[in-house]
């Protein structure tokens, strides 16, 4: 995926506004199955996925043992007892090493991820879109997954805030499903329209905004940790972090006024003058046209309304906290 | 792709246009192409002194943020306050009213050690 094909602000408004489609070849796909795939995937990951009905998906995490972020990903019940999960790229070979060096023998691991071709199709008019490029197909419901009869697999899900879907497909069979959908209405959009749109809805990324030093609890992120389901790797860091209230905050931080684009890893500056932290993330929102960012602050600077100051290249930026997300899709 | 003949090219695409001792410098047409949806700008201060090669402003887009660097040696002696104020100027007249700084030259002759329309245009096909 190209990091644009026109502009990127012409990219993300076609999918606020529209419909875009993103080339998402490059993600992970692995299965699991066997009489033991829902307990040990309990084990392995951080949101509860007995809760999972066939067909249906969710938000998870994969840790290490001090709780630390491996990877963020989307695990797909498909059947009783197999799973289709969606990694991060560049987290393949970490992803499959880790899970299969904690292998059940009552379950299998695949790793499918060079077989499949993959897209991301987002806007309020995605569901037309899929009408003209599938006729006659349903959308499954929102988070859930589908396989066409043609063998194709359709998940309501995304990275962007807006309605879509992600269509999985025979790698070789990629190509005509992309033309398929620029046919069907999407316009192509590429890495920078998919981190300004993801970045607006305070969604995080593995490697910027998540990483193995920090937890989910520290990321906000403790919704898809269920420290109620029993023992998975990493519960205890989270459940102690939890109780005592996480020293570090992943914190969403607007400019309040015009300023230079932020960016990973400016400083983060106290009203004070005082360095606190560095951005994790950061995008001018082609949505509010201002400054956004995320960074781990110390909780006592996380709350929103607080005063900071980004700096770029020694010149300050007025900012503040803000609540997550930055931006509300029109529904 | 519009290259005007009448000025001066540097490899880093920024566009130079001398009259008299004073140096007009912007970027090229297919600079901001390649950039795309200039959202900012940042000037020099009044007065600095730069040689040839010096960072001396920034262009934004959301992609990215590039340094303009000074052509030829010089002082700043005026900047663009419209760019400032509506960077997307460097997108919709890059030669115009895109325009980013003005140098007092300390070698007007360097100017012509910069290429020419056709040179520049050679070194971006």
């Amino acid at each position: 995926m190209p990091v644009q094909y026109s502009s990127i602000i012409e990219e993300h408004k076609a999918v606020r506004g529209k419909v875009g489609i993103f080339d998402i070849s490059h993600m992970g796909q692995f299965i699991v199955e066997g009489a033991g795939a829902t307990a040990w995937l309990n084990r392995m990951l951080t949101n509860n996925i007995a809760k999972l009905g066939v067909s249906q998906g969710q938000y998870t995490l994969l840790l290490n043992e001090r709780g630390g972020v491996i990877d963020d990903l989307i695990a797909y019940r498909t059947g009783e007892s197999s799973y289709f999960l969606v990694v991060n790229a560049s987290m393949i070979d970490e992803d499959f090493f880790w899970m299969a060096s904690h292998q059940d023998e009552q379950a299998v691991l695949r790793n499918e991820s060079d077989l499949w071709a993959g897209m991301a199709i987002q806007g309020p008019d995605a569901v037309a879109t899929f009408s003209k490029a599938c006729p006659g197909a349903e959308l499954p419901p929102r988070n859930g997954i589908a396989t066409l009869p043609s063998g194709e697999i359709v998940c309501r899900t995304g990275y962007t805030g807006e309605d879509g879907f992600e269509f999985f497909c025979p790698a070789a069979d990629g190509i005509a499903w992309w033309d398929k959908f620029l046919a069907a209405g999407a316009a192509p959009c590429g890495l920078g329209a998919r981190d300004t749109l993801r970045l607006e809805m305070g969604y995080p990324l593995n490697g910027n905004d998540l990483s193995p030093e920090r937890t989910p609890i520290e990321a906000g992120l403790g919704f898809f940790c269920d420290l109620d389901k029993g023992d998975f790797i990493g519960r205890d860091v989270l459940a102690k972090q939890k109780a005592d209230g996480p020293a570090l905050k992943l914190t969403a931080i607007r400019y309040t006024d015009k300023g230079a684009p932020p960016r990973a890893h400016y400083p983060v500056v106290s009203a004070e003058g005082t360095v606190i932290g560095e951005l994790a993330s950061g995008v001018l929102s082609p949505s509010l046209m201002a400054g956004i960012g995320m960074a781990y602050l110390p909780a006592e600077s996380a709350k929103p309304g607080t005063s900071l100051q980004i700096d770029v290249r020694g010149r300050l930026f007025p900012a503040e906290v803000v609540k997550k997300p930055f931006y509300k899709p029109a529904k | 792709m519009n290259t005007p003949a009448d000025l001066r090219y540097c490899p880093s695409h920024e566009w130079v246009r001398l009259e008299g001792d004073i140096a007009t410098v912007g970027i090229s047409d297919h600079a901001q192409e390649e950039l795309t949806d200039v959202v900012f700008v940042e000037l020099p201060a009044l007065g600095r002194s730069v040689d040839a090669g010096d960072p001396t402003a920034v262009v934004e887009s959301v992609k990215a943020a590039s340094d303009i660097y000074a052509p030829i040696g010089g002082e700043v002696v005026e900047v663009n306050p419209e760019v400032e104020a509506d960077p997307s100027l460097v997108n919709t007249d890059p030669y115009g009213k895109g325009w980013i700084f003005k140098l007092r030259v300390k070698n007007a002759a360097d100017v012509a050690t910069l290429m020419d329309a056709a040179g520049y245009q050679a070194h971006i096909s």
